[in-house]
């Protein structure tokens, strides 16, 4: 258990409860945040994209194919650009911000 | 075109498929109408290849062959499909209903089931200020007439098949950019290699780069800036073609008067019926006190919405309940 930190589109903080094994898309759909996550987490849209904040970004597996090419169909793409279903929440990411990209 | 059924389902996904077998069984004939240019919702349109496990009797199976199976399965009832439209209007005519489509399809039918998964598929649009104003005339998600492109400067945006296949096919009539946030495409191989072609011919430049303001005036656009790597560009135009792949949204159904809960449809659980009698909603698109987005959720929901829609088309008829494994006439109306 631990928790993230996520800015909103309105530039809110919140701070949510994670449990290990929960991906961060999960996490932020659960809690109400406004995150499509269209296709429920198969990594099949593009409609759960954050921004990782620059620290944490070196303690995620990098992108895979898939992700990358997901990614294509996002706006506003980043280098810390992520998407949500594909980050499986470990100890390690205890604390870790992170910001809704704009739809 | 005007048609008249028993009832029509709206979406081609796969608890809209099981519906026409569940709705067969009781003879009740099917049109289907869906926005997508395919059948099979989401299972053909976001996930074909990715394996399901949760599909009852079939450990491993992939979103196309469970449609593939359910095509099948529903197909000695011969369902009728509209494709590339939604479903537009509803309007009651006596004891049944009218339905009319984008494409000017007009369906009657006793019964309406919504079966619509998450929505229908629109493009997604890039989330620019006042893109909306240059939509259809100067920015377009999709080609209808090329001949307005010929020797015009147009812009293509992403990486897909939409994507290179336009710039493949309007690279001999138009001034064609390729704009993209990497090299390296998801389109078809065949696409990739003869885009890149072109572009070493000369005949289409590429940039990388990702929107980020339009402007132009009033309908017309002039010129699209674009960043690449925290740098601006601009880059004059006459058309901008953004293929960003497809969203789902609940469309116009939202304004026809059946209660919603969140942009989902509310229904009982006996007969998975909306607020409106004779309107039924099944599959992800419904709600209910402990509903589970599952694809088998949304096979019972058929099966117990059927019940209903026969009571509705055959009101003076008793429903005899009966197996597929013995019944001879049900047999008779599979042909096995």
């Amino acid at each position: 258990m631990g928790t993230i930190k996520v800015k909103d589109r309105d530039d809110n903080i919140h701070q949510l409860t994670v449990e290990s094994g929960s991906t961060i898309m999960e996490v932020i759909r659960d809690a109400g945040l406004d995150i499509e996550a269209a296709c429920g987490g198969c990594c099949a849209c593009a409609t759960c994209h954050v921004y990782i904040g620059e620290e944490w970004l070196k303690k995620l597996n990098p992108r895979d194919d898939d992700e990358e090419s997901m990614l294509d169909q996002a706006f506003y793409v980043k280098d810390n650009s992520r998407l949500g279903c594909q980050l499986e929440y470990t100890d390690e990411l205890d604390g870790m911000e992170l910001t809704l990209a704009p739809e | 075109m005007s048609h008249k059924t028993d009832v029509v389902v709206i979406g081609a996904g796969p608890v809209s498929l099981f519906a026409v077998f569940e709705l067969g069984l009781l003879n009740l004939k099917c049109h289907l109408i869906d926005n997508l240019d395919k059948i099979g919702g989401q299972c053909a349109e976001l996930y074909p290849e990715k394996p399901v496990y949760d599909i009852p009797s079939r450990a491993r199976i992939t979103g196309e062959e469970l449609i593939g199976e359910l095509m099948l399965q529903a197909k000695p009832f011969d369902p009728v499909f509209h494709l590339n439209q939604q479903a537009d209007s509803i309007e009651k005519v006596g004891e049944e209903w009218k339905l009319t489509t984008s494409s000017n399809t007009v369906i009657q039918a006793r019964c309406i089931v919504i079966a619509a998964g998450a929505g229908s598929f629109v493009p997604r649009r890039p989330p620019l200020e006042n893109i909306e104003l240059f939509e259809n005339t100067s920015v377009f998600y999709s080609v209808r007439d090329k001949s307005k492109f010929k020797d015009k400067k147009i812009l293509i945006v992403g990486g897909g098949d939409s994507a290179l296949d336009w710039v493949n096919d309007l690279a001999s009539i138009a001034d064609v950019t390729l704009m993209h946030r990497r090299k390296e495409f998801r389109a078809s191989p065949d696409s990739v290699t003869k885009m890149l072609e072109l572009e070493k011919n000369n005949k289409i430049k590429f940039v990388f780069g990702q929107l980020d303001s339009l402007s132009g005036n009033e309908k017309n656009l002039n010129a699209v800036k674009y960043k690449h790597e925290d740098e601006e560009f601009s880059i004059e135009v006459d058309y901008l073609l953004p293929f960003f792949g497809l969203k789902m949204e609940l469309g116009p159904i939202a304004n026809w008067g059946i209660n919603l809960h969140e942009n989902l449809i509310k229904v009982d659980t006996e007969k998975f019926e909306t607020s409106v009698p004779s309107i039924f909603a099944i599959g992800d698109i419904n709600t209910y006190p402990g509903k589970l987005k599952l694809i088998l959720s949304g096979f019972h929901e058929s099966a117990l919405m059927a019940q209903k829609c026969f009571a509705y088309c055959y009101p003076d008829k008793k429903n005899v309940f009966r197996y597929t494994t013995s019944s001879k006439d049900l047999h008779k109306k599979l042909g096995v």
